[in-house]
């Protein structure tokens, strides 16, 4: 049997994983990441995006992640989202409207602290989508 | 007849602060089910954030973040959690003791108090009891966001950046479970290491550090900015959960109490009635055997 290690991810609201894992893939703020048991201790911000837990059983999950951070202890993994929903439960129409609405925020020349704003809006909700695409190309396969 | 005429209406206005006390005790009891399952919701990932902090203070890293570096005390921070509101027994009570008790050890030892109070009754206690209150919150309500604590937070943790203060204790009572609640004091800065007991497989290797992605300096600014916030946010939950179990408990005894009292007043009621009937009857036997 494959080598395992535990994880972990937990968002400020609730908790969405807690089990053995065989790979983790999560998206860092500095690129993908994927993490296999005996992993070097590490820590990392994540950026929006989703998070892929191949179970022991060869199962995957996917959760979508708005953002937070991520360690990495060679027997461990913990995910700490700012805020997290498992893909199955996203609501693609709600995420394509975010996008058309941060992008005509974005448009709409204004304060300067807005457009971070919408530009961080529609990194979620683009992440969101993807999430989804994902999650429908592993079922459709 | 004009017997026991104070007696029933004491028996009255009784009954009437008992219904207000039986109200009182089914609303905290609804309340306490909402507070205790929020609690639990945010209960992961305080203590996930709990974990990866002490491995951060076990760690031996190149860049010492002013949280993680002791120095000698001058000056003692506390944020307080207490409620809004009374009648919950002596739950707020117990916290003050608990805190002034630790207040005092550290006034011995020669360091100075500031004070943040999260709460109505902290604060009026803290502004009585006089230390230097340097931050004030209160009217959470019963679902408080996050957000709305972080501005007296960050009072406190600026105040340990600039060498304000030199340690951080949150004092909140802890959800033992409905019956019974406990005043905690939780040193929050310095980072203690191995503040959380592994489960078994904890690595003694000496002087390891972790690969940082971007920079350890803005990764831990914004990882233990975080961590404080939802250790404050979980102490402030699990002390509104502890709040209204205190509160039914305290409203079930005092209308058991108002139960036991008007049945002893009834008791006196009847029997002076009884005695008054005796005695008339008394006085027209007397009467008709003097004719």
């Amino acid at each position: 049997m494959a080598m395992t290690m535990h994880c972990n991810v937990v968002s400020a609201e609730k908790k969405l994983f807690d089990g053995r894992a065989e790979l983790v893939v999560a998206s860092g703020i500095m690129g993908e990441l994927g993490i296999l048991p005996g992993h070097t201790p590490l820590l990392t911000e994540l950026k929006p995006g989703s998070i892929k837990v191949v179970k022991q059983n060869g199962e995957e999950e996917l959760i979508y992640v708005s953002s937070g951070f991520l360690e990495v202890q060679p027997d461990t993994v913990t995910v700490l989202a700012d805020s997290a929903e498992r893909a199955a439960n996203l609501d693609e129409a709600a995420a394509k409207e975010a996008i058309e609405a941060a992008q005509r925020a974005m448009a709409d020349q204004s304060a300067e602290l807005e457009y971070a704003q919408a530009a961080a809006m529609l990194a979620q909700a683009a992440a969101q989508l993807q999430t989804i695409q994902q999650l429908r190309k592993k079922l459709g396969k | 007849m004009a017997v026991g005429k104070e007696i029933r209406s004491q028996i009255g206005s009784i009954k009437n602060t008992q219904k207000i006390t039986k109200a009182m005790q089914m609303v905290a009891a609804s309340k306490m089910r909402k507070a205790q399952d929020r609690m639990a919701a945010s209960h992961p990932y305080a203590t996930q954030i709990r974990k990866v902090v002490s491995h951060i203070a076990e760690s031996t890293p190149e860049y010492r973040h002013s949280y993680m570096q002791e120095r000698d005390v001058k000056r003692v921070g506390y944020i307080v959690v207490s409620t809004d509101r009374g009648l919950c027994g002596g739950l707020n009570i117990n916290l003050f003791k608990a805190a002034v008790k630790d207040i005092l050890e550290w006034k011995n030892k020669g360091a100075e108090i500031d004070i943040c109070a999260i709460g109505n009754k902290a604060g009026g206690f803290f502004r009585r009891y006089g230390g230097s209150l340097v931050a004030a919150k209160s009217g959470l309500g019963d679902a408080p966001k996050a957000s709305e604590l972080v501005g007296s937070v960050k009072v406190m943790l600026d105040a340990y950046e600039e060498g304000r203060i030199d340690r951080l204790y949150v004092v909140y009572n802890e959800f033992i479970n409905t019956m019974s609640q406990k005043p905690l004091v939780q040193q929050l800065l310095p980072l203690e290491a191995g503040a959380v007991e592994e489960d078994s497989n904890s690595r003694k290797v000496a002087g390891w550090d972790y690969l940082y992605e971007p920079d350890p300096r803005s990764l831990l600014d914004s990882l233990l900015i975080r961590y404080i916030e939802s250790q404050v946010y979980q102490a402030v939950v699990e002390n509104i959960a502890c709040e209204q179990s205190a509160r039914m408990v305290a409203m079930k005894s005092a209308t058991d109490n108002a139960g036991n009292f008007i049945s002893e007043l009834q008791l006196v009621y009847n029997k002076a009635r009884q005695a008054a009937i005796t005695q008339e009857i008394a006085e027209i036997v007397g009467g008709a055997a003097a004719i």
